[in-house]
Order: C-alpha cells, then sequence, then structure tokens
C-alpha cells in the first residue's frame, strides 16, 4: 500500500464513521412547550422547531411557514391526525388540530424524509 | 351551556392592530368566552357557548369593525395551490431548459469521440466553466438550498445526495481547469467533467418536472370533488329571489333550483317536483325523483322539473363537504406497509454517502489507473443513482388516487389502514333488513279465518299497531291507509317485547303478534300451522291475529330485496369470499331470504344487541385454514357496535355522520354490487402498493452496486454518472405512472 493510499483509506474510515455519528446518532431536541393557541413551524431543511410539545384536548393551529423549495417539503403529513396539506413556498399553511390522546406524533414531509415530533401531554 | 370552539376565515387584515380590534370585538360579544386573531393564516379561533350564541353573531361582530368572516371553501385553497404549483413548475421548467441546453454544449465540447465534431471555444475548459457555473448554482440552487438547512438539523435527503455528487463533479472539474499542471503532475490527464455535473443536474431537474406534474395528477379527485360544488344559489328572501354566493347561504333559507341548475347545498325539498341526477355524489347511476319532503343533496343536478327547498345543510355539513373531509383524512392518513419503506428511508441517505465513499476507498486503493478518476466517477454515480424519492412516493400516491376513485364510485374510505385490511376479508357479514333488503316492508297477505272479514281484520291489526314502535307495525297502518279503512280507538294497549302487542279494539280484546305470543295467551294456531309456515318459507313474517281466545286472522309481511342484492352477493361468491346473512327473523323466513339471494350461511334469530357477539364469534373461527377477515354490512346506524367490532366495518347507502363515524368503508349508493368493488379497489390498490415498492427497493438495491462497480471485475460494466442520473430521474416518475394508472382499473 502506497502512502497516498493509506491515507485515502484513513480519510475514507473517517468519513463513513463521521456521517454515520452525525446522521444516526443524532439526539432528539427536547420538546418546546407551546403554550399559546399557535405556533409557527419553519420549513426549512426540515422543521423548527422539530419537536413541539401541546396540551391534551386543546386546539392549537400549526403554522407551517415553507421556505425551503424542495419538492420533498412541499406537502406535510401529520398521519395520526389524518392530514396531508400542501405547502406554499413563502406562504404560511395553518393546520388546526384537537389532540385528544396523550403521546408522540409524527410530523413528516410527503416523501417521508424530513421529520418532526408533536409530544402531546 | 355547550361549549364550541371554531375557527373562521377573515378577509381585509392587513396589520397588527386589525388583530386587536376584531379581537376586542369578539370578546365584547355575548356567548364568546374566547376570541384570538391569527393575522398571519387571516383567521380567528372563537370559543362560544352555542346556546348563547351563533355563527350570525361572531360574523355580525366582525362584520361591525369593518372585516368580513368569509368560507375557507376548499376551492379557494385549491386555486391558490393550483396558482403556486404552477408558478413553481414554471420555473422549474426554465431551469431544466437551461440546464439541458448547455449540458448538451459541454457534452458536445467535451465527450470523447463527440468534441472532435465540436468548434474549438467549446472545447475550452475556461468556456465549460463559464456554462457550468450558471447551471450548478442558479439551476441546481436549490439542491443547496434544502442541503444547507436539513444539513444544520443532521438529516439529508436526496438533495444532499445530488448536490454532493454534482458539486464533486463540478471542484474537481474547476481545479482542472485552474490547476492543469497540478493535475498532470500527478500522473492524470488534465480532463474535466463539467458535462457530468451539468447533464446530472438538467436530467433530475427534468425528472421532478415531469415528476411534480404526474403527482399531481394523483390529487385529482380531490380537485374534481371540489368543482362539483355550486358557486351561486338563488335564495328566497323577503318574497324576493336574489342570487347570493354560496358561502352566504345559511341554514333554514328557503332556495329556488330551476331546470337544469345544480342543486347548492343539502336539504328538504318544499313545493314542486323533479328528478335528480345523483351520480356525481352517490354513484347512482339513475336520476331519482324528488317530490315534497325528499331530501336533495347538494352539488347534484336538476333535471327538468323546478322546486323549492329549504337548507338544511351548509358549508362543512353538507354531505359534498363531508366526502371531501373523508378522501382527505383519508390521503393524509398512513398504510401499515408503508411503515418498511420508512424505517427503509430513515437510514438510506446516510448509508448511501457512506457507501460512496467505500466507493470512492475501494476504488481508490484497489482500483486501475487512473485510480483517482474511477474513484470520483464511480462515487459520484452512487451518489446520483440512489434513490430515497421512490420508496417515499410509492405508497402514498397509490393511496392518493385509490381513494380517490373510490370517491368518484361511491367508496368512501376513511383511512389507509382501512383500505389496507380490505383486500384481505374472508368474509362478508350482511345485515338483513335495509341492507339486503329495502327496509320498507309491506302487507303481502291477509287471510282472514274464521267468519271475520279482510277489511275488518286489517281495521282491527292498524288500530293495534298504530300505537306500536315496530318495523313491520308501519307496513300494516300503511295498508290501511292505502285501502282508505278508518281506525278504530284502542283501550289497554300493551306492547309485550319481543312477542307482539295486545289491546282492546271495538270492546274486543284483540292479540296481535308472532308464535310466541299465541303460546302465552294460550290460543291453538296449530291448525293453521302448515299455511304459516309455507308463507314463512316464501321470505314472509307472519303475523297472527287472535280475538277472544282464538286465531281470527294471519297477515303477512315481506320486505323487498333490493335488486341489486342477488349479483352483489354472486360478485363477492365469485371472488372466493363467503358470504353470511344476520337477521332477528326466524330461522325458516331467514333461510327463505338468503336463498332468494344464493346466501348459504344464516345466523338467524339475532336480536340487534347480539349481533356485534356474532361478528366476534366468526372472527374467532378459520375460513380455508386462514384466520378469518371479516368485513360487517349494515346501515351504520342501528348496527354501529357490529360494525366497529368487524375487521372492515362497511355502511351502506348514508352520508351521515354518526355511519361514517362507525364504518372503515361508507358506500353512499345502495348498490350492494359496490361492496364486491370496494373490495375490489382495496385489492388493487394494494397490488400497486406492492408493484411500486418493489420497483422501488429493487432499483436501489440492483443499481447502486452496480454504480459502486460490482460488475466491473466480471464484465468491465461502469456506469456514468450521466446515465445514473437518466435512471434516478425516470425511477419516481415511474412510480407515479404506475399509481395513476390505478385510475383505469375497473372496480
Amino acid at each position: 500500500m502506497t502512502i497516498d493510499e493509506f491515507f485515502v483509506l484513513i480519510f475514507c474510515g473517517i468519513g463513513i464513521g463521521f456521517i454515520y455519528w452525525f446522521f444516526l446518532m443524532k439526539k432528539d431536541e427536547k420538546a418546546i412547550a407551546v403554550t399559546e393557541n399557535d405556533v409557527i413551524i419553519t420549513v426549512e431543511g426540515g422543521y423548527t422547531p422539530q419537536n413541539i410539545s401541546i396540551p391534551k384536548n386543546k386546539t392549537t393551529t400549526l403554522n407551517f411557514f415553507r421556505k425551503d423549495p424542495s419538492g420533498c417539503l412541499e406537502e406535510v403529513v401529520l398521519p395520526d391526525f389524518k392530514v396531508r396539506k400542501y405547502l406554499p413556498l413563502k406562504k404560511t399553511t395553518a393546520i388546526v388540530i384537537t389532540p385528544t390522546k396523550s403521546g408522540v406524533f409524527e410530523i413528516s414531509c410527503g416523501m417521508n424524509m424530513f421529520h418532526g415530533k408533536i409530544t402531546v401531554v | 351551556m355547550s361549549d364550541t370552539k371554531k375557527t373562521f376565515p377573515i378577509k381585509g387584515m392587513h396589520c397588527a392592530s386589525c388583530v386587536g380590534v376584531i379581537e376586542k370585538s369578539l370578546k365584547r360579544t355575548p356567548g364568546v368566552t374566547d376570541a384570538v386573531v391569527n393575522l398571519a393564516t387571516e383567521k380567528a379561533t372563537v370559543s362560544y357557548d352555542s346556546d348563547e350564541c351563533g355563527e350570525d353573531q361572531i360574523a355580525t361582530a366582525v362584520s361591525n369593525v369593518g372585516y368580513k368572516i368569509v368560507a375557507d371553501s376548499d376551492a379557494v385553497s385549491e386555486d391558490r395551490e393550483k396558482i403556486e404549483k404552477a408558478k413553481e413548475l414554471k420555473k422549474l421548467k426554465m431551469k431544466v431548459g437551461m440546464s439541458l441546453f448547455l449540458g448538451a454544449l459541454l457534452v458536445w465540447g467535451s465527450f470523447p469521440g463527440l468534441m472532435e465534431t465540436a468548434p474549438e471555444f467549446l472545447r475550452s475548459f475556461w468556456v465549460q466553466l463559464l456554462f457550468a457555473t450558471p447551471v450548478q448554482f442558479w439551476a441546481g440552487w436549490d439542491f443547496y438550498r434544502a442541503t444547507i438547512p436539513a444539513l444544520k438539523h443532521r438529516t439529508a435527503n436526496m438533495d444532499t445526495l445530488v448536490a454532493l455528487g454534482t458539486t464533486v463533479a463540478y471542484l474537481y472539474s474547476a481545479f482542472v481547469t485552474f490547476f492543469p499542471s497540478v493535475v498532470m503532475d500527478l500522473g492524470f490527464d488534465a480532463m474535466p467533467y463539467f458535462d457530468v455535473a451539468a447533464i446530472v443536474v438538467g436530467l433530475i431537474l427534468l425528472g421532478r418536472y415531469f415528476e411534480a406534474r404526474a403527482k399531481g395528477q394523483t390529487s385529482e379527485a380531490i380537485k374534481k370533488l371540489i368543482g362539483l360544488q355550486a358557486k351561486t344559489a338563488r335564495v328566497i328572501r323577503d318574497g324576493k329571489e336574489i342570487d347570493l354566493p354560496l358561502e352566504q347561504v345559511m341554514k333554514g333559507d328557503v332556495l329556488r333550483v330551476r331546470p337544469g341548475e345544480k342543486i347548492p347545498v343539502d336539504g328538504v325539498l318544499l313545493t314542486g317536483e323533479s328528478t335528480v341526477d345523483e351520480s356525481m355524489v352517490t354513484g347512482e347511476s339513475l336520476p331519482v325523483e324528488k317530490s315534497k319532503g325528499d331530501s336533495v343533496v347538494g352539488a347534484t343536478m336538476n333535471g327538468t322539473g323546478t322546486f323549492t327547498y329549504k337548507a338544511m345543510k351548509v358549508g362543512q355539513e353538507t354531505m359534498l363537504a363531508q366526502i371531501i373531509t373523508l378522501v382527505q383524512e383519508a390521503q393524509g392518513s398512513k398504510a401499515p406497509i408503508q411503515r418498511i419503506a420508512d424505517v427503509i428511508s430513515s437510514y438510506f441517505v446516510p448509508i448511501v454517502i457512506m457507501l460512496a465513499i467505500g466507493t470512492f476507498g475501494a476504488w481508490y486503493i484497489f482500483g486501475p489507473q487512473p485510480a483517482l478518476l474511477f474513484a470520483l466517477l464511480n462515487s459520484v454515480a452512487v451518489l446520483i443513482i440512489a434513490c430515497p424519492c421512490a420508496m417515499g412516493l410509492a405508497t402514498p400516491t397509490a393511496i392518493m388516487v385509490g381513494t380517490g376513485l373510490g370517491a368518484n364510485r361511491g367508496i368512501l374510505i376513511k383511512d389507509a389502514k382501512s383500505l389496507e385490511i380490505a383486500h384481505k376479508v374472508t368474509t362478508v357479514i350482511f345485515d338483513k333488513t335495509g341492507t339486503l333488503t329495502k327496509g320498507k316492508p309491506e302487507v303481502t297477505d291477509i287471510i282472514p279465518l274464521r267468519k271475520m272479514k279482510s277489511d275488518a281484520l286489517l281495521v282491527s291489526a292498524a288500530s293495534l299497531e298504530k300505537g306500536s314502535e315496530h318495523s313491520l307495525a308501519e307496513s300494516i297502518v300503511k295498508k290501511a291507509e292505502e285501502q282508505n279503512l278508518t281506525l278504530v280507538a284502542v283501550s289497554k294497549f300493551n306492547a309485550i317485547a319481543g312477542h307482539g302487542v295486545v289491546g282492546v279494539v271495538g270492546g274486543k280484546k284483540f292479540l296481535l303478534g308472532n308464535r310466541k305470543l299465541m303460546v302465552r295467551e294460550n290460543v291453538a294456531f296449530e291448525e293453521h300451522a302448515e299455511r304459516i309456515e309455507k308463507l314463512e318459507t316464501q321470505g314472509k313474517t307472519v303475523m297472527l291475529l287472535a280475538n277472544d281466545g282464538e286465531l281470527v286472522g294471519l297477515l303477512a309481511v315481506a320486505d323487498t330485496i333490493k335488486d341489486s342484492a342477488k349479483e352483489g352477493v354472486s360478485a363477492l361468491q365469485k371472488k372466493g369470499i363467503e358470504v353470511v346473512m344476520i337477521t332477528g327473523d326466524n330461522q325458516r323466513t331467514a333461510n327463505a331470504i338468503a336463498s332468494l339471494v344464493g346466501i348459504t350461511r344464516v345466523v338467524s334469530e339475532v336480536l340487534p344487541d347480539q349481533k356485534e357477539a356474532e361478528v366476534r364469534k366468526l372472527q374467532a373461527t378459520t375460513y380455508n385454514l386462514k384466520p378469518r377477515i371479516v368485513a360487517m354490512v349494515g346501515d351504520g346506524i342501528n348496527d354501529a357496535p357490529a360494525l366497529a367490532v368487524s375487521d372492515v366495518g362497511i355502511a351502506m347507502g348514508t352520508g351521515t355522520d354518526i355511519a361514517i363515524e362507525a364504518a372503515n368503508i361508507t358506500l353512499i349508493n345502495k348498490d350492494l354490487r359496490t361492496v364486491a368493488s370496494a373490495i375490489e379497489l382495496s385489492r388493487k390498490t394494494m397490488r400497486t402498493i406492492k408493484m411500486n415498492l418493489f420497483w422501488a427497493f429493487g432499483y436501489n438495491v440492483i443499481l447502486i452496486p452496480v454504480a459502486m462497480g460490482v460488475l466491473y471485475p466480471f464484465w468491465g460494466i461502469l456506469l456514468n454518472p450521466i446515465f445514473a442520473s437518466a435512471a434516478m430521474a425516470t425511477s419516481s416518475i415511474s412510480v407515479v405512472a404506475n399509481s395513476l394508472l390505478l385510475k383505469r382499473a375497473k372496480i
């Protein structure tokens, strides 16, 4: 093995390890408690805030503001609330939910590549 | 006090102070407990006591301060969506055109075999850099726009792969352009790959363009349903007929519908008569005759008559609005089969990036010379060919088309899970009354015994039944009315549950009921047992009338079997599904009706509250050595518990809230053949989903290793990143196109 091959091997090993750590070992963000009746969720490379906490039996308006042009994020899906909605670019789209059960519910993009969470307490 | 919370869209707001003004006005309205106005969404969420305050008062409170509550019609949001999508598509089209044009020039100027025919300036690295830069950073900017924030969230998607792959090719080429001598000193040809970067961007954008167009068609059914809504209504107010926008029609308004016009909202006909084409909403193919007292459904088409009717349901309460909501909800739900795709998708992109790094290392260390170029191009090909989108689109696009197709045929599916289970159904249980039969029993035989006359028999029976709530009672009273007979007052009336009724008519004590009543009251009927049995074997329910301890007459009542019952049952049997009938009738009557429609398995003499237990009993058995998956078909109201406990509850011929809530599938026409259609729809949708998933997984499982170069040691096959991008662009389109083929499915 030549020196450059050795360095490439080391580089690839570190690269694979980094990708694994960066994408697959990330910790879940802490849920941000929504105290008002509505919350703005920015849609850009995912959902910010990514994890929101809302009370059970309270009607909350989730205002999705899409900044990201990616086709992946053009739809938001809340499968437990049976919602699939198109999000126009650079506009706010409101989704009103009244969760009746406690638990953690998923928010995802139309192609299920980006995820967020709604924690109902 | 009944607490209500509702959101109202508001028109006319333009600043934060508008919010305060509207909130203040709403909070001052008696009955309103809270009001929150949102400027971003232009909506007010109002909590109020509906006993004290109505929507009218809320609308007035808003209009008093200069704003207006508008209907947040689906049509409005659909229009907005259409405009936005058209805008995005136009922009995308421009980028596709530009990047493919410049990409083609780059291929001409740099592809071995072609470049010799190209003008000299196209072969210049600097010109190639000039052409490739706008493609990379203008047309391909969206890939970066999606990748950078995604990386902040430590997530990655398709855009990350494309951005990585094309950036590697572009940066290497730029390096070669700026420092050719450095590359040559390392022992490589100073050859840029701008064509790869540009064509990959162009082809992937082209794929995205077609995918976006095809995806738009998956939700066409909803758009079609929304398009059915009438735009205006002719309302009679203060004796004048005025045309008003649909959203201004209020409950209780009297509306006029002229020949050929669309009926605006749901209501009850007051004057006039006509035939109405309800096919667009219920799927019922024949026009339905309507006269005073009949209900009419909004969005259906009036025939040649003219009539007035009272609006009973407006806005989101109408049947069409409920159908739209149900279909939208079903399309937003997730099928259990999608779980595996979800799990794979969540690991997919990072794994592909790791594979690309591994590919680079393997080719650099073990590959032939020039190793760096092989390593670079093959790792770019791995990044480009991977297609997580196809996996993400496989299930939802098929569910969207399937539920939409169902809605067009009068089959409303509650959620994707119901659609998935329905294809596994092995047994269908039909409730008899109102499902297999029309639910409107008629008196078929009046048999006077001893010296009683036919009319007198009917008068006595009808007078007794006038006070009864039994479903058969109505048919006897109706028969007497049809014959213009005058009923007599009844005293000492007593209804004995499960037996019949007792009372004094014209000073004489009469008993009317089944054999159990006669036994209980010691009335001999054995002399006529054969006659009774004969009627029962014809599927009729026999009621016995006795006076002073003697049987004086028989009345036979029969419910008419629906025209579509026999065909509906046989369509299910042809699919290998066992059909069972459940009824409260005695065994002989039940068997007779079942044989008329071709059902061999009957569960009879079941009280309404026992149906649920009977469904459970069947579920605990097997069918053809497999666990039995049971669908229960009923009206969704009386048999709601049985529908709820079954694997698939199917409510027939109704679009009421209760039925929709209780059932997994609601059939809004009364045609029993639709039960088989619903199961066929489920089978076809599931087949499409499985094909899509097979294709999406198969594509990645086969082509990623090819791009990595696993075939090279055996046959010298490598995948050029340009071909990889072409394959990737077609993969998600093919999944969407396959889902769209469902639209043509015969169900």
